[in-house]
């Protein structure tokens, strides 16, 4: 690598760093717009970032630096006051910086993008601010000065620097390079109230200078060699510790007891290297949140606690997707407009919260929002929409199985696809992501209350303890995360391993764990256990699930080592890689959820657990069917308000009064080429009619076989369901009984009864037709 | 393809049913002795197991199998060919081990249309040495999963 390439990464280091803090500075200051220490902070970071492309070259850069610059100046000297406008232009300012970075870090080049229209927002905002002390263009030339020797005297400062740090190794610390460059520059400057905050907020900032002099910067790769390393310094000290039984040599056993402590302590100690707080990944949400808040009008504080909770590398790297897409997808999803909030009776500002802590070896991360929760019944009708279930499945679902709905492939219930997130992809790779570093993921909602969702990873994924099994001749190793006991059945002792057609089972506690045996599920041999001899069930949890791995022997739990298969075996979805044991040997660590698919135990569970839901519902479906019902409510006379079986109308009419007929003594209409007798329901129950005459005449269409009759009655209220408590008439003509329905006392009709004295032939006819 | 097999002149050889084969000595880490395998149920056939190389797990392949050539018969232990490739090492199990040997670009030729099967893809030619062939493998193809199985 030519000087000049090294000069460039290392301002790139740099510029990055100074950005991701800026990102955080930036819309911290929003909430305090007058923390001056801040805006310094702010203006130098920018300020390092002209001097230096000014330095190197990038013209481009320099130019769009200049003007966030100048926007800044005017605020860090009070000019003009921070408003949001200004924060998402600085925050635009920053964005077009990170991406020139990366397109200098690509191609070597600044790129293509054309900044002027940012340029022009910026150069406005500043105008906003304009005073009377400098016209616009006076302190244009002003700063245009001031810069070109600040950026004359950086780049001495930082020649000077590289060049006396030359021998010494301060490459590896680019941090302390920064603030060589930072007061130097700005000082000869000499422009109007430049000199006091710049000079300051160096002096008062000591956690910059504290954290370059005792901190380094090292390359992932040293760490992940490092631990690859100490894996083996544990699997030796394993092979010697087998030896140290056959040797009786007190020099040689006191040795390996050395070795053995200094190998636990390296171990921890370089792990420790590859742990980082969460805190790194949090630190983008704040602007975010804000960002997303913004566009969708939303009010919504981020609280986070936790921060310094600490993860593996490869662990953080892995969950930062995941966490960003849950992020956005609750301010986007999650949180109700704040006027709709306000009517709900909550805070108008949403409050999203992260919170992570350790817990049994795991890391909880737990994302919690009071928005308006998962709508279960919104989640089963999109769902039946999109085909994902049918609705037959979905009428045997609980209320928490819908809300888990969401994290089938291809959900989505935003109503409308913003460009924030509704796109059909997300949750479901949100769990996938989380799954494939051996994480659970868990959505718990409250209808109008909030969601929070409940994420557990492990805290490392190179080292984890795990049982080791034999079974055909081999060992594997089974993740004790997914290990929930052990069985040993002993001949004779109970009814042991049982079969339901075929299909082993084992009472567990009274209930039926269903079993396989994991040398036939390999494709190994394996020979079905007789009655006379021990059996060992190892019980896992596989999705919620539980079912038994009958294995030939159990070993021991040990702290194991693992490694990726490499590309011949990527299909395999039974093995999550491999570790080497104690006597040197490869053994295959088993992926619990891969061999429960194969193994049909997941689908078998399902199916099961399905059919008992379902059983569970038509129970409680029967006992409601009982007493609710849906009903027609009309009204007859002046007072009394009737019901009838909505099941029991054919449908309801409105006919003119004009077209009825009389036919047989009776008035009939012609209706849908039938004649339709008609019979006024007042009449019939003996109540003084109260129709309005310059009204069409309200009509029940009753059916009964083929025929129809239609019962005119003075007015429909309202199809309801409810449960209906009856109470028995006190006069039991015409009556089922009475009963309360939206707060009126409301009449049941007997309406056969009625009907049948109406019309007996109705009845005699259709019971023969419906023999016919 | 063809730049390697040109380029190459030295070639590490082994045997394989009393046949002669030559891999591109760039491409060879290290020769192994007989080393325990450890069996991967469910993988493909010619996945023989994984090896424990120095803390790092290799894939064994067996190239009989790979070249459609019948199941090794003698109770001789086969020898490993540890194969560099970009991200893993892949072992190579063979019959016996021969030596590097160099050989004269002018004696390289293609295989006839007579050579049929799997192995018409893994042997891109032969160079004739003076008393017999060597035929040359790619090695690249050889350890591909795509063409596996």
């Amino acid at each position: 690598m030519s000087d000049m390439d090294e000069v460039v990464r290392e301002f790139l280091v740099e510029s990055y760093e100074g950005l991701d803090q800026l990102d955080r500075d930036l819309v911290a200051l929003e909430l305090d717009p007058k923390n001056s220490d801040r805006l310094s902070a702010i203006f130098r970071c920018i300020h390092t970032v002209k001097g230096t492309c000014g330095f190197l070259g990038f013209g481009k850069l320099e130019k769009v630096a200049h003007v966030g610059e100048n926007l800044l100046s005017l605020l860090r000297d009070g000019k003009i006051e921070l408003s949001q406008d200004i924060t998402s232009g600085l925050l635009k300012l920053v964005d077009a910086v990170r991406q020139m970075l990366s397109a200098i870090e690509a191609t070597g080049a600044e790129g293509t993008v054309d900044y002027s229209a940012l340029e022009a927002e910026l150069a406005d905002l500043a105008k906003v601010g304009k005073t009377e002390e400098f016209s616009m263009d006076d302190a244009e030339a002003l700063f245009r000065a001031a810069a070109e020797k600040a950026k004359m005297a950086a780049a001495v400062a930082s020649a000077v620097a590289r060049v006396m740090d030359e021998p010494a190794s301060a490459r590896a610390m680019p941090a302390a390079a920064a603030p060589v460059v930072a007061p130097a520059a700005p000082a000869p400057a000499g422009v109007p109230h430049a000199e006091h905050p710049v000079a300051a907020p160096s002096a008062d900032d000591p956690k910059v200078s504290t954290l370059s002099d005792t901190s380094i910067r090292v390359d992932v790769q040293h760490l992940d060699r490092l631990m690859n390393l100490v894996g083996e310094l544990v699997l030796a000290r394993n092979q010697i510790l087998q030896f140290t039984g056959q040797i009786e040599n007190v020099a040689f056993q006191a040795t390996t007891q050395r070795l053995n402590l200094i190998t636990t302590e390296l171990q921890e100690g370089v792990m420790k290297t590859r742990m980082q707080p969460i805190g790194n990944v949090w630190s983008k949400f704040p602007r975010v949140v804000r960002d997303l808040s913004r566009q969708l009008n939303k009010q919504v504080t981020l609280v986070m606690e936790g921060a310094e909770t600490e993860l593996d590398k490869t662990i953080i790297e892995a969950i930062k997707d995941p966490l960003t897409h849950i992020v956005r997808n609750s301010v986007d999803h999650g949180f109700e407009m704040p006027e709709k909030r306000v009517a709900a009776g909550k805070n108008g500002e949403g409050k999203l919260l992260l919170r992570a802590f350790h817990e049994g070896g795991q890391v909880n991360i737990e994302i919690i929002d009071d928005g308006n929760g998962i709508d279960g019944e919104k989640v089963r009708a999109k769902a039946i929409e999109k085909g994902l279930i049918t609705a037959d499945q979905a009428s045997r679902m609980v209320e928490r199985e819908l809300q888990n709905l969401v994290f089938l492939p291809g959900f989505s219930t935003a109503e409308k696809v913003t460009n924030v997130s509704g796109r059909g992809v997300g949750m479901d790779v949100v769990r996938t992501n989380i799954e494939k570093i051996g994480g659970t993921v868990d959505i718990v909602s409250a209808k109008g209350e909030g969601t929070t969702l409940k994420i557990k990873i492990p805290l490392t994924l190179a080292i984890i303890p795990a049982l080791t099994v034999t079974a055909g001749g081999d060992r594997y190793a089974i993740p004790q995360v997914n290990l929930l006991e052990l069985v040993r059945l002993e001949p004779g002792v109970g009814p042991g391993i049982e079969k339901m057609h075929g299909a082993p089972v084992y009472r567990l506690r009274g209930n039926l764990l269903p079993l396989c045996y994991l040398g036939r599920e390999l494709g190994r041999e394996y020979t079905e256990p007789t009655g006379d001899q021990a059996i060992n069930i190892v019980v896992l949890q596989a999705d919620e699930r539980q079912f038994g791995l009958i294995v030939d022997g159990i070993n021991d739990t040990e702290e194991i080592v693992v490694k990726p298969l490499g590309a011949h075996m990527k299909g395999l979805s039974t093995f999550a890689g491999a570790t080497i044991m104690g006597d040197g040997r490869v053994a295959l660590i088993l992926d619990v959820m891969g061999l429960a698919h194969r193994a049909n135990v997941i689908s078998e569970t399902r199916d099961r657990r399905l059919v008992e839901l379902a059983e569970a519902e038509a129970k409680a479906a029967a006992e409601r069917a009982k007493n609710t019902a849906s009903l027609l409510v009309f009204g007859v006379g002046e007072q009394t308000r009737m019901a009838i079986p909505l099941a029991t109308v054919a449908r309801l009419e409105e006919l003119q009064r004009d077209t009825l007929e009389r036919a047989g003594g009776r008035e009939v209409v012609q209706y849908r080429g039938e004649i339709l007798p008609l019979a006024r329901l007042s009449d019939l129950v003996g109540i003084m009619s109260n129709e309005n005459l310059d009204q069409p005449l309200q009509v029940i269409v009753y059916q009964r076989g083929g025929r129809q009759v239609g019962l005119i009655v003075d007015a429909i209220h309202d199809i309801i369901e409810e449960t209906v408590h009856l109470e028995r008439p006190v006069d039991g003509r015409d009556l089922l009984g009475s009963a309360v329905i939206q707060s009126k006392v409301t009449d049941l009709l007997d309406v056969e009864g009625v009907l049948r004295n109406a019309f007996p032939s109705l009845f005699s006819d259709a019971d023969e037709g419906a023999y016919a | 393809m063809s730049a390697i097999v040109s380029s190459a002149t030295q070639y590490c050889t082994f045997y394989l049913d009393g046949q002669f084969f030559g891999i591109d000595v760039q491409r060879v880490q290290e020769v192994l002795r007989h080393q325990t395998l450890t069996p991967v149920p469910l993988a493909a056939g010619t996945v023989r197991g994984l090896i424990n190389l120095r803390g790092q797990i290799v894939t064994a392949l067996d190239l009989r199998q790979r070249l459609g050539m019948p199941e090794r018969t003698s109770n001789k232990p086969p020898m490993n060919i540890v194969i560099r490739s970009d991200d893993e090492a892949v072992a190579l199990l063979v019959d016996e081990i021969g030596e590097v040997v160099d050989v004269e670009e002018g004696r390289f030729e293609r295989p006839p249309e007579t050579l049929q099967g799997p192995a018409r893809e893994l042997i891109p030619g032969a160079y004739k040495l003076d008393d017999r062939l060597l035929l040359i493998l790619d090695t690249d193809k050889a350890i591909s999963p795509q063409y596996g199985s």
